[in-house]
Parts: C-alpha cells; structure tokens; sequence
C-alpha cells in the first residue's frame, strides 16, 4: 500500500524538490542561477521599462562619474558619452546581447551536435563528408567570413545570429564526433545492440547522454566567445547598429574614454564577465547533478565539487 | 628478532575518502624469508595488495595514512626512513612487477633502453647496463634477445611484456620480488610459464618472492606458505599445502569451496533432436587476419556449449559473428532452422529477442546514467509486444528477486551495486528478453572466486527453470567442467576439438587440448606438485 503511495505521489513533485535541494547544496551554482534569472528578467522585461530613459541623453552628464547619488538611481553607474545613464543602459542591452549570444551558441550546438552524432555514429560517406565540412569553416577565419556576410546581407540581429552561429558549428562537431567515436564502443551500446535497440534509440538514449555534458561545458564558454566576436563586428560598423545596443558595443563604445573615464567600459564587461562565469559554475554544477555516479558529492552537502 | 628478510609488523592503513575513512588493512603482520615464497590470497577489496603498496612506498600520502606499525628490512624500520633511502631499496633491493605490463612500460622508449635504465640510475656503467640487459632478456626466454632490445613494448606479446618486466625487476639482483597479480592477464599455457620462470629465478638467486593473488591455483604451483586475507584483516596463515587440507577459518573455507572444477562432470545428452542453433562453417575476418577459419558446431536446446582458447582464439569473434555485432564472411547459423548470417534487420530484430548476451564487465555493459528500472525495462521498450507497460514494475521486481536482489534495489545506479551483483543486473535484462539461448563472454571471468560461484549456480538454476541453452565463452577450464555439457576448443580461429566434457577433459585427442589442460592451476597443493613432477618428467624426452 505504501509503495503504491509513494510511487503515484512522489515523482512530480519529487523530482523538482531534489533538483532545488541539488542546486542549494552548491552554493555557488545557486547564485549563479539566481543571476542569470535576473538577466533574463532584464533581458525580458528591461526594454518595456527602461527604453525610454536608456536613450535619453542628456549633455550636462556627459561621462558622469559612477556613486553619484545626487543625479538620481539611474545614474548609480555613472552616464556615457552622450550622457545616457549606465545602469538603464545595461538593462536594455541584456535583450540584443542575451538573444544574439543565445541564439548564437543555442543554434551552432544544435547544428554542430546532430552533424557530430552523425559523422560519429554512421560508418557511410557521412562519416567522411561531414568533418570535412567542419574542417572548411575552421580554415576560413571566422570574422572574415562574418565581414563578408554582413556586407553582402543587411546588418540585423537574426543576421548575426546565423553567421556567428555557422562560425561556431566545427567546434560541437568535432567534440561529439571525437566523443561519439569512442562511446559507440563501448559495451553497453553492444548491449544495446544485442536487445535489437533501433540506431536512434541507441545514438539519442545512449550516447547522446554521455556527450551532452561536456558539449554543454563547451557552450558555456563559448556563450562569452560569441558576446565578445558581437562587439567586433559591431564595433566594425557591420554588427549591431546603434541606437540598438549590446554589451560588447557598449564596451567597444567605451574604449576611447578608458583613460578618463574606465566606467563606460566596466560595468557592461563587468555583466558580460558575470553572465559568463555563472553560466560556466552552472553547467559545472549540472555535469554533477546529472552524472549518477557523481550526484553523491552534491548529495552530501557542504563539500567542494572536485 | 631480526632474522626474516621483510616483515610487516601490526600494520594499519586507513584511506580517507569522501564516504568517511575506510580501514584498507588492520593490524597484518606476516614475514618473509630468504629464497621463500609467501603468498597473499584474497579477494577484490581484502586489502591484499595494501600492505605491499607500504613496502614500496606506494600509497598515496595524503587520502591514505599508516596508522600503525612497523616493516622491517634486515631488521630496519622501513617507515623511519627518509624518502631518499626508500628510493636506493626500491628496484634494487625490492622489486616489483604488476598485472598490467603494458601499463608500466614506457611505449615510447625501447626495452632495452628501459632495462638498462634501472641499471644506470643505481650506479651501473653504461656499456656494462647494456650487456646485462641483454643477459637478462636472454635468461627470461625472450626469443631473438638482440633484436627485442631495439624493439618497443607494444611489439611484444602480453606473456612477453611480463617477462620483459620480470627482466625489469631482475636487473639490480633484489633480495625481494613482490608480484601482484603477475599472471591474472595472461592464457593458462602463458601463465604456467611464467610462474615457472618466476621459480626458476629464485632458485637461482635465492630472493624471497612475495606473491599476491586471488587464485589458490597459483598459490597451489608456487607458494610454499599462505596469508589468507579478508576485510583488510589476516584470517588464516600457514604452508600452502595444510592451509588446503586444514582450513581452519571460515573465509579460508568458503574460498576453497567455492574453487571451481571439483563438481561432477553431468553425463552426455541425447542429441538427436533438431538443434537450437547449427553453425556451419562460420567465417570472419578483419581486413587479411582471419579471425575465424570455419567453425561448425551445433547447440540443443537446453544444452551448454562451452568455448575455451586462449585470448586471441577467435572464441569472442564467434560470439559476436553469431550475433551479427560483427558481419561473417561466410557460412551459416541456423537458428530453427533460419539462417543468421544472411537474415535482413527486420527479421534480425525479431530474433533479438530469442538470443541474449552477457558480457565481461557489467561495470561496461550497463549503461552508468541509467537506473535497474530503465536498464531491465529496455527490453520493453524496444520490444514492446512482450510486456504492457502497467507490468513492467511488477516483472522488473519479480527478475530482482530471481536473480538473487531485491526489489527495492530497481531505482538505483549501477555504480551502487558490487560487481558480482552488476552481473546479476545484466543476467536480470538478459532474462526480460525471454530468450532461448543466451551468450556469456566470459560472463564470470572478472568476477572473484566466491561471487563467481554463485554467479554459475545461478544461470544453472535459470537453465533449469526456464530450459535456456548456453554459449558460454571462458578462459577458465574448471568453471567450464563444472557448468558445461559439451566444450569446443578453438585455436587461432579453428575449432581444434569438440565432445562432451567428460570425453575432453578426461581424454582429450588433441595435444592443444592436452597442454591447455595440463597448464590449467589445480587448487589442490599436492595435485599440483604432482604435475610439477610430470611436467619435469617430459621435458628432457
């Protein structure tokens, strides 16, 4: 009778309050987690609320000094060099920097992994064709290929999104092919195959687990990357085009006032940095929760993850 | 006091891991002498290689720790010297070789090179090193001694890399030759061989060898007195003969009981109904090696056919051929009457079902990220004509218990069970499929001699109940004699003979058959020292 219980009422609910209880036993991965939900709300959100002030500019506080509570809360971070207020500023980039990184890194991994999964699993001329592929955008250097395409097709974000995404595709491709390669081998995919397992069952039920974390490791950082190659395309004129904004234009915008004013600079390095470092403790402490073998180390609270 | 080469005096180690502080030995205390061999017999996690680890300096300081006592060499205290004096013992007065040669020898560096290393770090010539380097290869009986000095590790065999390190070890003359685990990688025929060469050299130098194994076969050949070990204490202690005539402890029992090839050989079936599964000059081959040169056989139903060659036989490539995990070249398998070989996916998938495997290593062959629950129910899934989902808990459970676990333990990860009981998760998946015939590759070989035991007894009452044939692939000839009805022996991917198991075992007709018997260890000291005799006997004719 109890068994029956337990077994009707538990998972659902179960489920979510261990994962809570997972996340708060590291606690750096926690806060990690509440502030890429607040990018995200700001990402959201930010432009609705904030748009207006964020553009408006205002001469008298051109480059005006952060910790300046006489000028108001928006101005806590200082103004830039048209006076528009930081903070405001750095809310509103959220949503133009979040999609295009996200998208960015979100599509090449799709792209990257299913081509990896196939180039890893099929014995065919898939398997020969598709690293080849990989090795075609790796020789063209990425930020020509994006000048090129950016000048021929119009500036926009989707735009960006699709270039900056096909640059990064190789580097998903050959992890989980190299992966691939060496799961497939191993005895329980025989298994697996012994049972009559179908190829998708094995490659999506078997595998594809295996590879996830270190193709989700891999993302996290380059989610930085694809902020940052942004900024240079925007700050080559051929990228985001203002009055849009960024993170990285902002940064690139703030580079000729560095020796008088490093706040233009800073605060949205500062967010890139941040967003950056949180996704990377995330996904650390998400190879964990999801490892079976691991889970003990977040199980027994308190400890370091090694 | 001082009069034994080495002893280890109330020795306590203790490993501080992330689950708390594992006790990996208590209080051992054992000895030995010169021109001796003692022998460690446990089994995985006794902590019989822990108190050798400490003679060599082997354990790792900081999760580890020497709670306690004393190794005396010479009557010295091991554990009161600086690190420097460890390192002047180390190679030239201990040494030591390993399971896994392979593992300890540089690949990229030649053997020679490496021999003669040893030599020159402890002070040695360098033109001197290198004619006693090639002595030694010479004395451990690698052939063309000249040539394997230019040669690289990978070049050689896995007996001949063991004999490279026992050559290794022999290089500074050491009082002392701990061997762990030294022949549990290597064929019966290899290991004979090698455990020969092993007393050989210690005849010749008089060195005290100190042996560490699970197998009583080897402590059978070799050890003239035993250190029986169990949960990291000693239980039992004596000369290697009494300790199998008198066991006194329980364990010591156990171990010996459990000891295959003592059971009765079963009596020779009726055959002369349609078999299960007919192999008929079955073909394989990778690139020009061929892996498998015609092999023909056939299994009844309800019957087990035995396998045993040494590793490179082809005995695993027949498996796999059988099952259409690698494609034959040629031949056919007719299962009831339906060939295998050319059979397309469709009607492959159908027949999944009938036949399962077990592999080796359930630590490998079970998926680490899926639970007991996800791993049975599979079956299920890709053949979901066999079992409405409602059931699925309740046979999940129902296969546990048959297996010898519990229900409860559906929801856990492999990585929480022990390896016997791994294997008793991949029987349970095997077993969902409802097969008629089952493939075990080497399905207990990994497994340590009690937990195999148990292992064999258990597809033996499954065969029962469920009237299963086996194809059971081993390395080990007594598992094979106490569980097969019918052996094949292969050799280099041909069956050489094939017969009941009484008619191989008691009179085999090949001479493949007859050395492969005659190397297999006995647990029993006397039987062993009796083919000793034997085998000195026929060598000089």
């Amino acid at each position: 009778m109890t068994e029956t219980l337990k077994s009707a009422g538990e998972p659902p609910k179960g489920r979510l309050t261990t994962f809570l209880k997972l996340l708060w036993a590291d606690k750096f991965a926690f806060f990690a987690a509440v502030f890429l939900l607040i990018v995200v709300l700001c990402a959201v959100f930010g432009p609705l609320l904030l748009e207006t002030l964020a553009t408006k500019q205002n001469l008298r506080g051109r480059n005006a000094a952060p910790f300046d509570l006489e000028a108001g809360w928006a101005m806590i971070l200082g103004a830039d060099a048209l006076g528009r207020p930081l903070l405001p500023r750095i809310v509103v980039a959220a949503q133009n920097t979040i999609f295009v990184a996200a998208g960015a890194v979100f599509f090449s991994m799709l792209i990257g992994t299913a081509l990896g999964l196939i180039a890893g699993y099929s014995r065919g001329r898939a398997a020969q064709m598709i690293p080849r592929l990989g090795d075609v955008i790796m020789s063209f250097p990425s930020l020509l290929l994006a000048v090129i395409v950016l000048y021929i097709l119009e500036p926009s974000v989707v735009n960006i999104v699709i270039v900056l995404a096909i640059t990064r595709i190789p580097i998903y491709l050959r992890t989980a092919r190299a992966e691939v390669l060496e799961v497939r081998e191993r005895m329980f995919v025989q298994a697996a195959k012994v049972m009559g397992a179908s190829d998708r069952r094995i490659v999506f039920r078997h595998i594809l687990p295996v590879v996830l974390p270190t193709l989700l490791t891999i993302a996290t950082l380059d989610f930085a990357f694809v902020m940052l190659a942004e900024s240079s395309l925007s700050f080559l004129g051929i990228g985001i085009q203002a009055p849009d904004i960024t993170w990285g234009l902002m940064v690139s915008q703030g580079r000729p006032y560095l020796t008088n004013a490093w706040w233009l600079s800073f605060w949205p390095g500062l967010a890139i940095i941040l967003t950056t470092l949180s996704l990377n403790l995330l996904s650390n402490w998400m190879r964990i929760a999801l490892d079976p073998t691991q889970r003990w180390r977040l199980e027994m609270g308190g400890r370091k993850n090694g | 006091m001082a009069d034994h080469l080495l002893e280890v005096r109330d020795l306590s180690v203790e490993f501080h891991t992330a689950a708390g502080t594992v006790k990996a030995v208590q209080g051992v205390t054992w000895h030995l002498d010169r021109g001796e061999t003692l022998a460690i017999l446990g089994e995985s996690g006794s902590g019989k290689s822990v108190s050798a680890s400490a003679v060599m300096n082997l354990i790792d300081m900081p999760p580890g720790k020497i709670t306690s006592g004393q190794i005396l060499l010479d009557g010295k205290d091991m554990l009161k010297m600086t690190a420097e004096q460890r390192r002047q013992i180390n190679g030239k007065r201990i040494a030591m070789i390993f399971q896994d040669p392979l593992a300890h020898l540089n690949p990229v560096y030649t053997v020679g090179w490496q021999i003669a290393e040893i030599m020159t770090t402890h002070g040695t010539a360098k033109a001197e090193a290198q004619s006693r380097a090639l002595a030694l290869l010479k004395r451990v009986g690698l052939p063309e001694p000249e040539v394997a000095m230019g040669k690289y590790p990978h070049q050689f065999s896995g007996g001949q890399r063991q004999r490279l390190m026992i050559a290794m070890a022999m290089a500074c003359k050491p009082d002392i030759l701990i061997a762990d685990e030294p022949t549990t990688a290597l064929d019966v025929t290899v290991q004979a061989q090698i455990l020969a060469l092993m007393e050989e050299l210690q005849h010749e130098t008089g060195m005290g060898l100190l042996l560490i194994t699970h197998d009583l076969g080897v402590v059978a050949e070799i050890a003239d007195r035993v250190v029986v070990m169990n949960g990291g204490r000693i239980v039992e202690e004596g000369g290697a003969a009494e300790v199998y005539r008198n066991p006194k402890h329980p364990y010591t029992k156990k171990l010996i009981d459990a000891a295959p090839g003592k059971g009765a050989m079963p009596e020779e079936r009726d055959r002369s109904a349609q078999p299960l599964l007919q192999v008929e000059n079955l073909q394989l081959s990778y690139g020009a090696f061929k892996a498998l040169k015609g092999a023909s056989f056939n299994i009844m139903p309800g019957e087990t056919v035995a396998v045993v060659g040494e590793s490179g036989s082809g005995k695993s490539t027949l498996a796999r051929a059988i099952l259409r995990l690698e494609e034959p070249d040629g031949g056919r398998a007719l299962y009831n009457g339906k060939d295998l070989v050319t059979m397309g996916a469709r009607e492959l998938y159908g027949l999944r079902r009938d036949i399962q495997m077990v592999f080796q290593d359930p630590t490998q062959s079970l998926n680490p990220r899926m639970t007991v629950f996800q791993l049975i129910s599979e079956a299920w899934v890709i053949h979901p004509d066999i079992l409405p989902r409602a059931q699925w808990k309740e046979r999940v459970g129902e296969l546990l218990v048959k297996v010898g676990l519990s229900r409860e333990m559906a929801q856990r990860y492999p990585h929480q069970f022990s390896g016997g009981q791994r294997q008793r998760i991949a029987i349970a998946r095997a077993l969902a499929m409802e097969p008629k015939l089952i493939i075990c590759d080497e399905a207990v070989s990994a497994l340590d001699v009690s937990i195999q035991a148990q292992v064999i007894a258990l597809l033996e009452g499954l065969r029962r109940e469920f009237d299963l044939s086996y194809l059971f692939i081993a390395h080990d000839l007594p598992v094979v004699k106490d569980f097969a009805d019918r052996v094949i022996v292969m050799k280099s991917g041909q069956i050489v003979e094939e017969g009941p198991v009484r008619q191989v075992f008691e009179n085999p007709a090949q001479p493949y058959t007859r050395a492969l018997l005659a190397a297999s260890l006995d647990p029993d000291p006397e039987v062993q020292a009796r083919r000793r005799a034997e085998r000195k006997e026929a060598l000089p004719a």
